[in-house]
């Protein structure tokens, strides 16, 4: 096994082009336990930590770039982009513990393509793109057209993942991510929804998105969730219809973590939960 | 009185609370657990295991695996030449690696040593099992029930009663009176059904080995065991050894909770080393820990309790069925005996079967088989509270064991604390705090035996009068500062003069295993005997350099004194001036001790917790938790405090979220820590410990062993919380967010 640490992009490309076995190695709080426990053997290891364009969250365009081996304790710190985007830094903060958290990165979140994944949501409803280097050049693409399995990724021979944008935060607008998880913390989503709102100018709800984690093998983006919020103003009458919406769009499987019928349930408690949070930071009050 | 028996008297060193000798190395890395030894020419072994539940093993072709460069050894159940006589023998050499039949999933089949642990990997990879998959059975009932796959033939004891499967290996019964006269006496009677889950001890170091095993029959065995004298009697016995030439070194400690008093691969890695002709290293991934050594039984039970309207108890029954695992044993009797203990009960009877199922060979775990008896009993008791409208602490104090009790497991109590644990809780500010929305309070009592058992201590007064303690236990729980401290308490020196170790079985006699609370009240009674044996002979010595009778010397402050004025006037002669001039008065000081030390006191604890319980999503957060237990007297009350806490910490695991879980194939999903989900510092709030002391009558300075006790009333303390928080009686572990959650929608 290799252990490769390229300085650019460009550098990084070629090695990942270069051999199908080859992995990127971001924080490696994912890959280093799949290493370990045998599942994956590459015959090279990419190490992308020593591209300095991938190691910092940067202004662009008013919305925020984070390069791909930012690790999750850096966002907590960066107070102007929480301040934007407290539901996505929130969710990358739930990610494990302090020393998973000085490694864990929003990409390798994405790429590693648990269907549990904490950050994937809360980014699917802030709509991150992320920027993809390839030998075919550069494109951005869906958060959630990442994932495109279990374990699987829609990036294609030599891809990588070099930062994610996050766009210009709307006018009065909130975002939040919550998970249910049986501990306290060092946990796997059991359900997992992140639930982004933006209000017009009397109030009423006028964007909204919501993405359910952890209840279907990729993150669903449910249109008739947010159908239930759009034109209310968030009342108890909007968020119980909005429970019924996420519990019906939930298609979670009976497993050692937890039952259909418990998942389908909490995924509308959580919903509710989540917009609750989201409106009341699109109407500053949190 | 015998003076070894309790005296009271006023303590110097005993009751303070000293930093601890281990603590050190510990936090720096430096302290060498089972993993941290090497040797020259080490070779690391792996173990092969069966990923079916239950399959005959028609063959095993290890020629490809033996081919690979680097590979020195490859064992199967074949190089086990020597059958033992002993049945006990031959199962745990059968659970170390399986014969004709693979019995759980994780199970042994083959094991091999190589230069490398890649190397012993892809030789693992490439050893060739042609399995015959049997049907299976991993529930308790299911298992007792005819027709179920039978994991072994032949094994039923006489005592179970006809209409059970051959998996029913037991069955014992306690109590005494009529139940069912007393059931009519009662104003209310309640009968329901529980079921626990198996839960692992969990600790954190996974076992590992390093052996060594020559031709010419000597080993040495450096491991991480609760037990080093156990480790070397059962790897004799397995191999046909001789135990005195089979030296074993226990290494520093990183949990057991009763899951390290047995053995799970030694003789695999002594066997490896005899075919290699190397030393051997063997250590346990987290997965095989799961799989391969015992997590406690689980449990289904019935038990019916009958009450009058002032709380009196008329009649009790119970019938506890355990699941045993893969072999003959088990805990029912354990769980059958104690469920009961804490009540003065005129008509009480209890019954447990002991199951074999394709689980991992049952282990101990803190107090065995006592969480699981008490649990069902203290939950029905809290249920006729709330249907009578009892005070559920006055109720067990109308019921409550006292002094001369006849226990429902037969012996009369002597001086015993249960009484006082309730009565600190009734007074203490936790029972009277006010409760907010969807919170409940529990309180549960639960008893254990504790133990006592073989024990031998040195102890060595160097020339500089400094003191070398050795004992025979490994130091789970911080024995070796307890017995520095009883030591110096005898001796009259300062603690820092003072060091304990844990010897190796070739420099001590026979010790039982650092097990049953044991650790602190026998070898604590021997370390107290040793010094005294020290003391004498000190006393001789001065005797001697004065010119006086032996008779006619004192001791105290760590030194010799002449008793009285008739003795002579003689400056007292202090240790460190004994031991100077030991070489001209009759040679080196040392004294020992040798026991199988008895009156072990019972224990008794009160617990009382707070819980909230989320309507939506089920999920249980615990909010206060106090533990209110005897320690006999507390040596070092830090420790004391500690295992009250970490047997509530465990219990709350246990109670809550912990089981293990298996598939329809018989296989365990969840093998590791992220799934298996013992509680985390976040999930705890901080468990306040008070310590109660009624001294035991059968120890010098009245103590009793309090490391298990803890865990047993936890589990009914924190579902009795919860079925109140709830308003719905939850009678199955663990009570997970998705099992509450169905049972509040189901109310
Ligand atoms: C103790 C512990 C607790 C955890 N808790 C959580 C939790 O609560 N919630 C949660 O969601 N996750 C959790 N995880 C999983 C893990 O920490 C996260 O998924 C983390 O975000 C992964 O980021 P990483 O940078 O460490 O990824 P890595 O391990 O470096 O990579 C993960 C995968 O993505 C690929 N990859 C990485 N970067 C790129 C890239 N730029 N382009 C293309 N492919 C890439 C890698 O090849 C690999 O396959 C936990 C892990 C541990 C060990």
């Amino acid at each position: 096994m290799r252990f490769e640490t390229p300085t650019s992009v460009d550098q990084a490309v070629a090695l990942l082009a270069a051999d199908p076995e080859a992995r990127v190695l971001a924080g490696g709080t994912d890959l280093l336990v799949r290493l370990r426990a045998g599942q994956v053997a590459p015959s090279v290891i990419i190490d992308i930590k020593r591209i300095s364009e991938m190691t910092v969250i940067s202004q662009e365009d008013g919305g925020w770039r984070i390069g791909a081996a930012v690790p999750s304790a850096e966002m907590n710190e960066h107070a102007a982009l929480k301040a934007d985007w407290p539901g996505v830094v929130e969710a990358a903060d739930l990610i494990g513990s302090t020393q998973i958290q000085g490694r864990a990165t929003l990409a390798g979140n994405l790429c590693n393509a648990s269907p549990a994944a904490d950050s994937v949501p809360a980014m699917v409803v802030a709509g991150a793109l992320a920027r993809i280097a390839g030998p075919n050049g550069t494109r951005d693409v869906a958060v959630q057209d990442i994932p495109s399995g279990v374990g699987k990724t829609s990036l294609g021979k030599g891809e990588l993942v070099t930062s994610i944008y996050l766009p210009p935060k709307p006018a009065h607008s909130g975002d939040a991510y919550l998970r249910f998880i049986p501990r306290s913390e060092m946990d796997i989503a059991v359900v997992g929804c992140g639930v982004a709102v933006a209000l017009d100018d009397q109030g009423k709800i006028s964007a909204a998105r919501v993405a359910l984690g952890a209840v279907a093998p990729t993150v669903i983006l449910s249109q008739s969730c947010a159908d239930t919020l759009i034109g209310t103003t968030g009342d108890d009458a909007a968020l119980d219809a909005l429970a019924a919406a996420a519990t019906a769009e939930a298609k979670p499987i009976d497993d050692k973590r937890g039952t259909i019928a418990f998942r389908k349930d909490v995924a509308g408690v959580l919903a509710k939960r989540a917009a609750k949070i989201a409106i009341a930071r699109a109407k500053g009050e949190a | 009185m015998p003076k070894d028996e309790y005296q009271s008297r006023d303590f110097k060193v005993v009751g303070t609370r000293p930093i601890r000798p281990d603590g050190i190395d510990k936090v720096t890395g430096k302290a060498r657990y089972g993993a941290d030894i090497t040797a020259p020419g080490m070779l690391w072994g792996a173990i092969l295991r069966s990923p079916h539940a239950h399959a005959r093993i028609r063959g095993i072709d290890t020629s490809k695996a033996r081919a690979i460069k680097g590979v020195k050894a490859v064992i199967t159940r074949d190089d086990f030449t020597y059958q033992p006589e002993d049945s006990d023998m031959a199962d745990i050499l059968d659970n170390c690696m399986a014969g004709e039949t693979a019995r759980y999933d994780g199970h042994a089949v083959a094991a091999v040593a190589a230069t490398s642990k890649s190397i012993a990997r892809a030789a693992l990879a490439a050893i060739e099992v042609d399995y015959e998959v049997l049907p299976h059975v991993t529930d308790v009932d299911e298992a007792m029930k005819p027709g179920a796959p039978v994991i072994e033939s032949g094994r039923q004891q006489e005592n179970v009663p006809k209409g059970y499967s051959e998996n029913v290996t037991g069955r014992s019964q306690y109590g005494h009176g009529d139940p069912e006269e007393g059931f009519k006496q009662a104003d209310l009677v309640i009968k329901r059904s529980f079921k626990t889950a198996a839960t692992h001890q969990g600790y954190i170091e996974p076992h590992a080995c390093l052996a060594t095993l020559g031709s010419d029959g000597q080993g040495d065995l450096w491991v991480c065991t609760q037990g080093h004298y156990m480790v070397r009697n059962v790897c004799a016995g397995v191999l046909g050894l001789d135990a005195g030439q089979l030296r074993v070194t226990a290494s520093e400690i990183g949990g057991g909770f009763g899951g390290k008093t047995h053995v799970w691969m030694e003789p695999t890695a002594l066997m490896l080393a005899r075919k290699s002709g190397k030393p051997v290293k063997l250590m346990m991934s987290r997965d095989e820990v799961f799989r391969a050594t015992g997590p406690t039984a689980s449990s289904s039970v019935d038990v019916k309790i009958g009450m009058t309207k002032d709380g009196k108890i008329t009649g009790a029954a119970a019938t506890y069925r355990l699941q045993a695992g893969a072999y003959p044993g088990g805990i029912a009797f354990l769980s059958a005996m104690c469920g009961f203990a804490p009540y003065d009960l005129e008509n009480v009877r209890t019954e447990g079967f002991e199951v074999m199922t394709n689980r991992p060979k049952a282990a101990a775990y803190r107090a065995p088989g006592a969480p699981m008896g008490a649990y069902p009993v203290e939950s029905v008791i809290d249920e006729l509270c709330q249907k009578l409208d009892l005070d559920p602490l006055d109720a067990r104090l109308k019921n409550a064991a006292r002094e001369g009790t006849k226990s429902s497991y037969g012996p009369t109590y002597p001086a015993i604390g249960l009484e006082a644990t309730l009565k600190a809780a009734q007074s203490h500010p936790h029972w009277t705090a006010p409760l907010g929305p969807n919170q409940g309070r529990g309180v549960a009592c639960g008893f254990w035996f504790n133990f006592g058992g073989d024990t031998c201590v040195s102890l060595m007064v160097n020339p500089d009068g400094t003191v070398s303690l050795s004992e025979g236990n490994p130091d789970i729980g911080g024995s070796r500062a307890s017995m520095s401290m009883m030591a110096a308490e005898e001796l009259g020196v300062p603690l820092d003069q003072v060091r304990t170790i844990i010897a190796d079985t070739a420099s001590l006699g026979q010790n039982e295993v650092t097990d049953g609370s044991r650790v602190t009240f026998a070898v604590g009674l021997a370390t107290i005997k040793a010094a005294r044996h020290a003391v004498e002979i000190m006393k001789e010595r001065a005797a001697m350099t004065w010119g006086i009778d032996p008779e006619a010397v004192d001791w105290r402050d760590g030194a010799a004194h002449p008793a009285g004025p008739n003795a002579g006037k003689f400056p007292p002669m202090t240790i460190k001036e004994i031991a100077a001039i030991a070489s001209n008065t009759g040679g080196p000081i040392a004294g020992h001790h040798e026991v199988n030390a008895e009156g072990a006191g019972v224990s008794f604890a009160t617990h009382m917790v707070d819980t909230e319980v989320d309507p939506e999503t089920g999920a249980v957060k615990v909010l206060r938790y106090t533990v209110f237990q005897d320690a006999g007297k507390a040596v070092h009350p830090d420790y004391v405090e500690g295992q009250f806490q970490g047997g509530a910490a465990q219990g709350i695991g246990w109670a809550i979220n912990e089981e293990y879980i298996y598939g329809d194939d018989g296989r365990l999903q969840n093998a590791g820590f992220l799934d298996y989900r013992i509680p985390v510092a976040s999930d705890l709030p901080m468990i306040e410990p008070v310590i109660l002391e009624i001294p035991n009558p059968g120890h010098p300075y009245g103590v009793r062993g309090v490391g298990e006790t803890s865990i047993v009333p936890p589990l009914a303390a924190i579902a009795n919380s919860v079925s109140r928080a709830a308003g719905v009686r939850l009678t199955s572990l663990p009570m997970s967010p998705p099992k509450v959650l169905a049972a509040l929608k189901a109310e």
